[in-house]
């Protein structure tokens, strides 16, 4: 019932301002996983409204930056929105791929104070921190922790975990009081099988390991530059907390995993948990609403923790992306339309319901949106203190460097902590005087 | 060239025959023959390959519309050649190549031996052996990776079943020295039944006479073994070899799927490493060096072998 | 075949026989618990410990060929009858079925795409290679290697010229450019091992048919076509095999009309994660026609591997 009332205010909105010169075929593009399933379905209501057809390409993750990436430079025509992962918004920009969106933001009063300020910044600002608009932020994500609820409530375990570490077995507040829990199941017997800690973030190919390793990073303190000079790294990249924060990932990764769990990244952490093999996982929290769902792990068997602090400060992983219309696309207008449907309050309360993660203040300051669901809260505070990659034109190449060297170390154990950082510095700083910004 | 090629060929059909031939005379026959395939491979092939050429002197790059392309001489080889990473890529390439090509050669060869002996129902087993390389190399990649799992895969089951070694004490995929040979493993699983079909092929080829004659002089079947089949079948593995060695050299989504290259960079193939340049660090002129080392590489292996092969069959 | 001296002994065909079973059965294994994998519910399929038993669901397949919508709470309070099986089974994962999925148009763009390849590639490859075998060209073996050299490049390292190409032509994410590439890449093979067949037969068969008053086009499909159809046959088997499986190229050239289904497989996703039993069923299916077109020819590829025990 809800669904209709909001489908009727929507048209209501649509009609007033009856842009719609002739029906169009819409493609939009973006990496084949759940949220673009709910969102096939959200965007029915923009084909009965707006008369346009919606056609969606979906590509797998492995192969979503390549295939979009090569589409882009080489002026492609294939999709008229382009739902593109965040770091790719310097280089689309500044290569001219997308449409400047702040006239039209202007023009149909869609303001950017409206959006949670994390997703501005990480999904629609290029250069960061200035109001150039690429994007309207489109699926909010960010890393968070989904821990088996029932069998931390079990008294026997409770109860042993309280005599061992002098405090109850819960949520951690700390990434040494994380390793602790998942140390505690690692190897335990539960239910007949062996169960082992946590499942992280190991991947080689693309940017699993560096999506993953980048939590503990920054809450041991590293940082991407210095502040008061961009692009300084010496000293910040490879700081003493640094180090501390990538052998604690090293350190994590060699008691508490599940055996074999040295190429993993959403999916398998997400078999992995749903499996019952572990007792932890770390994933973005688009997979929340599906853990949520499942028969074996759902319906109140888990709960939600954002990325625990560590000494260095309280930082989480942002994912996510905006969505933008692409430069090369003869139905600009059309796509405008769509975004301009899909930022209207009542569409992205129905993105929250059907499984999308809205970025809209609106959406997620409404006094019900944080019991909304059991990991709504999660998502809340994870949000608030989100910290994301680089999103330079090169980001690609700084992010090969960064998989080379953490997933050298961390899963097959060559050298140290230090000598890795310090081989990133020299990398990083090599690509970005290839760059001129050195 | 080409078409003096096949002027010349057309000559060399026997006079006193050319001369009855009514129709199209054999030079348009050989022309329209060959033709098409030449031409396609020209524009599918040949073209990319000299525009690559001419992009592996430049600093271009395909995400960089923007920027001016400079000509950069040999700058790119000089780059590649010295890096220790390619180098490295290029070791874990050649084990990867030797190795698979040793066990499928030796598996598939006795394979095809045992099957020559045509016992009873050969012929479906024969196909049910062949199954493995129908299957696309993505999803064989894909589902490897779970057999490889060692709580939920058969593999480390299956081993702990004949050894006795617990399945969880051990990583196919996460342990530096194991990797190396699980793609060896996956990749010869797929692949050891095209090589035996060559071989197979080989087998039935030598003549029965052969051995009967061998047989009257009371030859052993061990020296019949060294010396009929072994030469007979070699120009037909020799075959086998090369294909599988120039598939192998060029491997990439068997391995990306399995691993991704890890762990760190144990099984990162030259294509790979190749296709991050290419598509992931979009450093175009650069990769096209890459590629066109590699492939003068595989080219210069290849004829010596393709002589060598020459050889073996006008013996 | 009668009994001869050169026969192996009942004992070694034995041995022979169970080595070769045993094979046959180890190497099944894998592809097995793919198929089986498509018959198990999403839960069963990454179950831990894995599950060897397990209760069959057709939910895979369902899931394969169809696309469906969450039902909404209210909706679940008062179901409508669900009117088919496959409804039903989709019910039963509170969903219910919103239409057909693109796997079946995946599937027959395969179909077009790697049979219509397979076929030019024949077409192409066996003129080539009666040209090279017959017509002793003096720079033949330059010629042979030339055309064994195209497939040296790696497919990564020429995509982006094929694809700069292709969109000019107006042949990217078409039924035709894809045919031509698949061909492309083929030839190679099917112009060397078919050369290898053609050397096989003799030449005085044509000579005869020539002095008979055949053209020299006339010998070639009446008398040498015939005699390399076995030939032909093992050849198609491995271009198909090839077009069939392709991916690298298909993820990069081929989008919305032209996709084939081993890009697509992948793409399948269900409730918060892979799909794995829609993913093992697309597979399954997918492997199908090959393995048709292989045991349909079963008889040329095994002829055509004993072609030469023939000639004496």
């Amino acid at each position: 019932m809800k669904s209709t009332l909001a489908l009727t205010a929507a048209a209501a909105l649509t009609v007033g301002t009856a842009p719609a010169a002739q029906a169009e075929d819409l493609t939009l593009c973006w990496a084949a996983w759940d949220p673009a399933n709910a969102l096939v379905e959200l965007s029915k209501d923009f084909e009965a409204q707006s008369g346009h057809d919606m056609g969606f390409e979906f590509v797998p993750w492995p192969n979503f930056a390549d295939r979009m990436l090569n589409e882009l430079n080489s002026g492609g025509q294939l999709c008229d929105l382009m739902i593109g992962d965040s770091q790719w918004i310097g280089g689309a920009a500044e290569s001219g791929h997308y449409v400047k969106l702040n006239d039209f933001f202007a023009q149909e009063g869609i303001d950017m104070a409206d959006f949670i300020p994390a997703t501005v910044t990480g999904y629609s600002e290029w250069p960061k921190g200035t109001p150039n608009y690429w994007a309207l932020p489109a699926f909010g994500d960010v890393v968070g922790w989904t821990y088996r609820k029932d069998w931390f409530e079990r008294p026997e375990l409770q109860a042993e975990f309280q005599e061992k570490h002098g405090r109850a077995l819960d949520a951690p507040n700390t990434l040494e009081e994380l390793k602790d829990i998942a140390e505690f199941f690692q190897g335990r017997e539960i239910d007949g099988t062996t169960v082992y800690g946590a499942a992280i973030y190991t991947e080689r190919g693309s940017e699993g390991i560096t999506m993953g390793v980048t939590n503990a990073l920054y809450n041991y303190g590293f940082e991407y530059d210095n502040p008061d000079n961009p692009y300084d790294l010496d000293g910040y990249i490879n700081s003493a907390g640094a180090v501390a924060g990538l052998e604690f990932y090293k350190a994590l990764y060699d008691c508490c995993t599940p055996p074999g769990s040295s190429n993993w990244y959403m999916g398998e952490n997400i078999d992995a948990y749903k499996s019952g093999q572990v007792a932890l996982q770390m994933n973005f929290a688009f997979i929340w609403p599906g853990v949520e769902a499942d028969p074996n792990v759902g319906g109140g068997k888990s709960g939600y923790f954002p990325n625990p602090a560590g000494p260095g400060g309280h930082f989480a992983q942002l994912g996510g992306q905006g969505i933008s219309v692409v430069a090369y696309s003869e139905k600009q207008d059309a796509a405008l339309e769509y975004i301009k449907w899909f930022a209207q309050p009542e569409v992205q309360q129905k993105w929250w319901e059907s499984g999308g993660y809205s970025a809209l203040n609106a959406v997620v300051e409404d006094p019900g949106f944080a019991s909304s669901q059991p990991y709504a809260q999660t998502f809340l505070d994870s949000m608030a203190i989100v910290k994301d990659f680089w999103a330079e034109p090169a980001y690609a190449d700084l992010l090969l460097s960064m998989q080379d060297h953490v997933h050298n170390y961390v899963i097959a154990g060559s050298g140290t902590a230090q000598e890795a950082l310090d081989a990133l510095v020299e990398d990083w700083t090599i690509i970005f005087e290839d760059e001129g910004k050195l | 060239m080409v078409k003096s090629t096949i002027t010349r060929a057309a000559h060399a059909t026997p006079e006193p025959v050319a001369a009855r031939v009514r129709g199209l005379s054999d030079r348009a026959i050989a022309w329209i023959f060959v033709a098409p395939t030449l031409f396609l491979l020209l524009a599918v092939n040949i073209f990319p390959l000299i525009w690559t050429i001419r992009l592996s002197f430049t600093n271009y790059r395909v995400n960089r519309p923007n920027r001016d392309i400079e000509w950069i001489g040999l700058r790119n080889y000089e780059r590649i050649l010295t890096d220790a990473d390619v180098w490295q890529t290029m070791q874990a390439t050649a084990h990867f190549l030797i190795w698979t090509i040793v066990l499928q050669v030796l598996i598939g060869f006795a394979l095809a031996w045992l099957i020559n002996s045509k016992f009873r129902s050969s012929n479906f087993w024969t196909t049910v052996i062949v199954l493995p390389m129908m299957l696309s190399p993505a999803v064989v990649g894909n589902f490897w990776t779970f057999l490889y799992q060692p709580q939920i895969g058969l593999f480390n089951h299956a081993v702990a079943f004949f050894t006795g070694v617990d399945p969880a004490s051990f990583s196919m995929i996460g342990d530096v020295h194991l990797a190396p040979w699980a793609i060896v493993i996956a990749d010869t699983w797929m692949w050891t039944p095209f090589v035996m079909l060559i071989c197979l092929a080989g087998l039935r080829s030598i003549p029965a006479s052969i051995y009967e004659a061998a047989e009257c002089d009371r030859a052993s079947k061990w020296r019949q073994f060294w010396t009929i089949t072994v030469p007979m079948v070699l120009p037909f593995l020799m075959l086998a070899v090369l294909f599988r060695g120039i598939e192998n050299f060029k491997m990439f989504d068997l391995v990306v799927q399995l691993t991704g290259g890890g762990p760190g960079n144990t099984t990162t193939l030259t294509s790979i490493d190749l296709k991050r340049e290419a598509f992931e660090r979009w450093r175009t002129g650069y990769a096209s060096a890459y590629a066109v080392i590699l492939f003068v590489t595989v080219f210069g292996l290849a004829s010596i072998y393709v002589k060598a092969l020459n050889k073996v069959k006008e013996r | 075949m009668s009994y001869s001296v050169t026969d192996p002994s009942p004992l070694s065909r034995w041995i022979a026989g169970v080595t070769v079973v045993l094979y046959a059965m180890i190497t099944l294994l894998p592809l097995l618990w793919i198929i089986a994998t498509g018959f198990k519910s999403p839960e069963d399929s990454i179950a831990y410990p894995p599950k060897v038993i397990f209760e069959p669901s057709l939910e895979g397949y369902v899931n394969l060929f169809t696309t469906r919508t969450r039902i909404s709470e209210e909706e679940q309070a008062t179901p409508p009858p669900a009117e088919t099986w496959y409804e039903r089974i989709a019910r039963e994962q509170g969903q219910s079925i919103a239409g057909p999925s693109r796997y079946g148009e995946r599937f027959v763009n395969s179909v077009i795409i790697g049979f219509g390849s397979t076929f030019l590639c024949m077409v192409l490859g066996t003129a080539a290679a009666y040209a090279f075998s017959r017509f002793r060209v003096p720079l033949r073996d330059d010629l042979m290697f030339f055309i064994l050299s195209t497939r040296m490049m790696p497919p990564i390292a020429v995509a982006i010229p094929i694809f700069l190409m292709f969109r000019q032509l107006g042949l990217n994410d078409t039924h035709l450019g894809m045919i031509l590439l698949y061909t492309a890449v083929n030839l190679s093979l099917s112009v060397w091992l078919l050369k290898g067949f053609i050397d096989e037969i003799p030449v005085e068969y044509e000579e005869a048919a020539l002095i008979d008053g055949y053209t020299r086009f006339q010998a070639f499909t009446k008398v040498v076509l015939p005699q390399a159809a076995t030939g032909i046959a093992s050849t198609a088997i491995f271009c198909l095999i090839f077009a069939w499986n392709e991916y690298a190229f298909a993820v990069l050239l081929t989008s919305g009309t032209a996709q084939t289904a081993p890009p697509f497989i992948p793409t399948i996703i269900g409730v918060g994660g892979k799909d794995w039993p829609a993913v093992a069923a697309g597979a399954t299916i997918f492997l199908v026609p090959v393995m048709v077109f292989t045991i349909l020819l079963r008889k040329h590829l095994l002829r055509g591997i004993t072609f030469g025990a023939v000639r004496k």
